[in-house]
């Protein structure tokens, strides 16, 4: 299994997201270049971190019309797992394959701190591996981290039980101290409507060392578990299932006139 | 024909706008009372070469939608100013 890790210029936590698959849990990592049209055949892909583009006009506003980009939102309407992290996170949201957007915290203030997040859904790929209710230790790091969108939006996330992780305090309650940003219902992290694509502002990545603490480990082994599972997408599957058969099949198109 | 484009963005009613209500706490701070509702954004200008003003509107719509203001948040107001007012 292949995990890509798109790089943009900007990016900075893409060598964190690139130990935490190789060193954290063993699987193979690649990084996909921003200009690239290849996914490389990987079969899920993370959003890194980092002030893509210098954030200019918005967070993740540029980004999101990297060529690389239109593979990744090809992949994820195919299926594919998807997670940003931080930037990832606005970006998915810039390129609307996540509702709602991440503006300025309220606070004005760049936050850079450990926080506790509880884990509200296990049923996606990026979460099996904890319990529901599970309390995660995990730092953030952002400007613009609040978690905005309109109240109809809000309703069908809450609704469909697309609240991912949710800022808690040490009772595991989400109460506005908890809160490090302003964002609604505090909201860290949401998934789409397939809840294969999944984002979050807190680093899950720079958590899975004995160091730093463990408590994102679960995030990439929930993903590995998860492409175990599956196969990858359908499309993945279908080409990994038979080899020989799909060059026939493309040599067959390919010479269809 | 030449026109010259202006683009405010602006929150949108009803989303937070910290940087404004900062802006608006200051003002108190340093003693201006009266002070409301202070809304912060952004300026984008440019200029852009296009048949007549209704293809210029089009167009700069356009590129608001895709690109220059995120409708989830944002509103946007445009300013074209046609050839015979803009200074060559």
């Amino acid at each position: 299994m292949k995990i890509g890790i798109v790089r943009f210029p900007g990016s900075n936590c893409d060598q964190d997201c690139y130990r935490a698959v190789d060193e954290g849990i063993g699987a193979e990592a690649v990084y996909l270049w921003h200009k690239s049209h290849d996914l490389e055949g990987c079969h899920a892909i993370l959003l890194p971190g980092g002030f893509s583009y210098g954030d200019h006009l918005r967070a993740g506003a540029i980004a999101r019309f990297s060529p690389i980009m239109r593979e990744v939102i090809a992949f994820a309407r195919d299926g594919g797992p998807v997670l940003g992290i931080c930037n990832g996170f606005q970006i998915l949201c810039e390129a609307g394959l996540l509702p709602g957007a991440l503006v300025r915290n309220d606070s004005l203030r760049f936050r850079s701190h450990p926080v506790r997040v509880r884990v509200e859904r296990t049923d996606t790929p990026f979460t099996s591996k904890y319990d529901d209710g599970d309390v995660l230790r995990m730092p953030i790091a952002h400007g613009e981290g609040q978690y905005v969108a309109d109240q109809r939006v809000i309703d069908a996330l809450e609704g469909e039980r697309r609240v991912i992780f949710r800022y808690v305090d040490e009772l595991g309650q989400p109460a506005e101290e908890a809160n490090p940003n302003g964002s609604v219902r505090n909201i860290a992290g949401i998934c789409d409507e397939g809840r294969r694509v999944v984002g979050l502002m807190p680093h899950p990545e720079r958590v899975v060392s004995k160091l730093l603490g463990t408590d994102g480990l679960g995030v990439f082994h929930s993903l590995i578990e998860f492409l175990q599972a599956t196969g990858g997408t359908a499309k993945q599957v279908a080409e990994a299932g038979d080899g020989p058969g799909t060059e026939a099949a493309e040599a067959a198109e390919a010479s269809t006139p | 024909m030449r026109f010259e484009i202006e683009i405010r963005v602006t929150p949108r009613e009803g989303i937070v706008d910290p940087e404004g209500q900062t802006i608006g706490q200051a003002l108190g701070n340093l003693g201006y009372s009266g002070v409301h509702h202070v809304k912060a954004g952004r300026l984008v200008r440019f200029e852009l070469d296009a048949d007549d003003a209704d293809e210029a509107k089009s167009s700069v719509d356009r590129m608001c939608e895709e690109l220059i203001a995120n409708p989830v948040i944002e509103r946007y107001e445009v300013q074209i100013a046609s050839p015979e007012t803009a200074s060559p």
